[in-house]
């Protein structure tokens, strides 16, 4: 069983207009995704900004409400689920923060911040939830000693792993990570991305991990998804998608990546400019008239592009 | 061929904290050609976009002191009055901000704020402003750019405001363009679309444009020359080829580990130990980049590091590059900075 499916979750924001405030339509964020994630493994999210990519992540850990479809979390419907009740996988889905800048309250101290999941689904004594968030720190490599300091007095990098410390506080199953290091410098990105998959291994986390970093995704996902205003276009395992990409807006932008290799740049640009063509030519038979992704048609077992044809 | 267009010696940009100064660039020597591009590469906070303040003149007086000279076709521009170089500003020097949100008048329309530089620094008629406006919408790539000329910043997305942002600098067709980390924010589809943009201006212009980034990718693909700026210092320059062939000083190598890239495949990500000193920490003598590879024996680094040239046009500084290794033992170890 997996651990996380999402079977054809739609997610509309309703835009209001006109005299009285009326619902004139709706912006389709997220028009019928669907994914499967096992137990520890890595699931990329790629897509632009406004491809609806985090208000899909956002949707699963219930932050965004879900127009329709379903979210299954170990086997059990967690998309109409009470607070009272959902209590439970609220536990086992946390959430890594894109900016370590603005998602840790400047006026806590770390000690608190760290241990708010504590004190929301634990009862600790106060001594022991100090040990807990001391431990917590060892874990991601920071001074057990540092708890009474306030988010400002930390690099990006460090606040970054207290966001981290503080996810993983409550032992969860999945964590969702929203760009967790596109505010991050190269050198500091490394640590925690390095960071990341050590405490993967070492806890066995699952993570949904969006980024619009291709180059990152690859180092770190097992499968990956690429939307598109609010749709998938292809689907696959990262050796499918980065070299054998079926979709003409994958392979934009996989063509669109910077090169790290200067004497590349003329192929680089060759190419780019062949997909470009291919992308103008060809773009009627990749997208409907609405400019949207025709539904998923297997190409392999794991492998899922977005052809026209016949649905089933 | 190649003349070069500015020349900045001795530079020297210090911040007052507390009473004191303390020097964010650090005796920085370097020139751009017309028709180069001059990439500076370095973590945040070493100094790479203090460096383009001073050149245009953007630091708080009160606050900064600039030393040493910046030489803009044979003037020297560091510390002229504010009105001469405002004739420079915005017609000949043209910046392109990192954050595009803040770089806009928000109360002012998309049109209105581009105007304002051609009626600084052009004799056009009210029309004429116009239609070169919408011209440049055009030209960097905007689709609807009468529309977009009437609306306001928060109207747009982030790739579009950037559009704007450069649209603006480049109105009034400037010869020496600074880049300041211009595409961190946008998707990697519409930021190759402005890196190609901005090749075709040094095309079309024969401008000489120096581009601030961290993003290595980025740097392989448009930069003629390289760099590398740790801690106000410029610890390594090469063109761009000598650069990602043999990067030679230890910074640039520890750099150009750290990303993950496309086209390799997975493994660990080299961590550069540490964090880059603020400036009040800073140690003044010696190898900067010292306490980050603390393995290298003490004696490997000079007293006064300077840069050497160690190929024609390839210079390093220090030379503890000599003796530099990555340990890997100690890659896995993970040691983390703690404070």
């Amino acid at each position: 069983m997996a651990l996380l499916e999402v079977k054809d979750l739609k997610v509309h924001f309703p835009v209001k207009g006109g005299l009285l405030p009326r619902v004139l339509g709706h912006i389709k964020a997220v028009d019928g995704v669907n994914l499967t994630i096992e137990q520890g493994q890595t699931y990329g999210l790629v897509g632009e900004s406004g491809s609806g990519k985090t208000t899909t992540g956002r949707a699963i850990i219930g932050l965004n409400k879900i127009t329709s479809g379903q979210v299954l979390f170990e086997g059990q419907d967690i998309t109409g689920m009470k607070k009272s009740k959902g209590i439970d996988y609220r536990r086992d889905i946390q959430m890594v923060f894109q900016d370590p800048y603005s998602s840790l309250n400047p006026k806590k101290r770390v000690a608190d911040i760290v241990a708010e999941p504590l004190r929301n689904f634990e009862r600790l004594g106060r001594d022991e939830e100090k040990r807990k968030v001391q431990e917590l720190m060892k874990k991601v490599g920071l001074s057990p000693d540092s708890i009474l300091k306030y988010p400002h007095e930390f690099s990006g990098g460090q606040r970054q792993r207290i966001g981290i410390a503080r996810a993983i506080a409550l032992k969860p199953k999945l964590i969702i990570a929203d760009e967790p290091v596109s505010a991050l410098d190269v050198s500091v990105q490394a640590q925690v991305l390095n960071f990341m998959q050590d405490i993967q291994k070492e806890l066995n986390l699952t993570y949904l991990f969006i980024s619009h970093d291709l180059g990152i995704i690859k180092h770190m996902c097992d499968h990956i998804g690429i939307m598109y205003k609010g749709r998938y276009v292809e689907q696959g395992t990262t050796e499918e998608i980065f070299h054998n990409p079926q979709h003409i807006y994958t392979k934009r932008l996989l063509s669109a990546i910077p090169d790290i290799d200067p004497k590349q740049r003329a192929t680089q640009a060759e190419f780019r400019k062949q997909v470009k063509e291919e992308y103008d030519q060809h773009y009627d038979r990749y997208f409907d008239e609405e400019g949207l992704a025709y539904p998923l048609q297997p190409v392999s077992k794991t492998h899922l592009v977005a052809l026209p044809g016949e649905v089933e | 061929m190649n003349k070069p267009l500015l020349n900045i010696k001795n530079l020297k940009t210090s911040f007052r904290i507390k009473n004191d100064y303390y020097a964010a660039v650090d005796n920085v020597t370097l020139s751009v050609n017309q028709n180069e591009i001059l990439a500076i590469v370095g973590e945040s906070g070493s100094g790479k976009s203090a460096l383009a303040f001073s050149i245009m003149g953007l630091h708080n007086k009160l606050r900064t002191k600039v030393e040493g000279e910046i030489i803009y076709k044979g003037n020297n521009i560091a510390n002229v009055s504010p009105r001469k170089l405002n004739k420079l500003r915005g017609s000949e020097l043209g910046m392109i901000f990192q954050d595009p949100l803040t770089a806009l008048n928000p109360l002012m329309t998309v049109g209105e704020q581009i105007v304002e530089t051609l009626i600084l620094h052009s004799k056009m008629s009210k029309t004429e402003r116009k239609k070169r406006v919408i011209q440049l919408l055009n030209q960097v790539g905007i689709p609807r750019p009468e529309y977009t000329f009437e609306q306001f910043p928060h109207e747009l997305s982030g790739g579009m405001r950037q559009r704007v942002v450069i649209a603006m600098a480049i109105a009034c067709k400037p010869t020496l363009l600074i880049a300041d980390e211009p595409t961190t924010a946008l998707d990697v589809t519409i930021q190759s679309q402005i890196l190609d943009l901005i090749k075709k201006l040094k095309l079309e212009l024969n401008s000489g444009i120096i581009l601030i980034t961290h993003d290595l990718g980025v740097v392989a693909e448009m930069a003629d020359r390289v760099a590398v700026m740790y801690a106000g210092q410029i610890v390594e320059i090469a063109d761009v080829y000598t650069l990602f062939a043999s990067p030679t000083h230890p910074y640039t190598r520890s750099l150009l580990n750290s990303v993950p890239s496309t086209n390799e495949e997975s493994g660990r990500l080299h961590v550069i130990e540490g964090i880059v000193p603020s400036l009040q920490m800073l140690r003044r003598e010696g190898c900067r980049f010292k306490d980050r590879i603390p393995w290298v024996d003490e004696s490997a680094h000079e007293k006064h590091p300077e840069l050497h040239e160690i190929k024609p046009g390839h210079f390093v500084r220090c030379t503890c590059y000599k003796e530099f290794s990555f340990p890997n033992k100690l890659e896995e170890e993970q040691k983390y900075g703690t404070s």
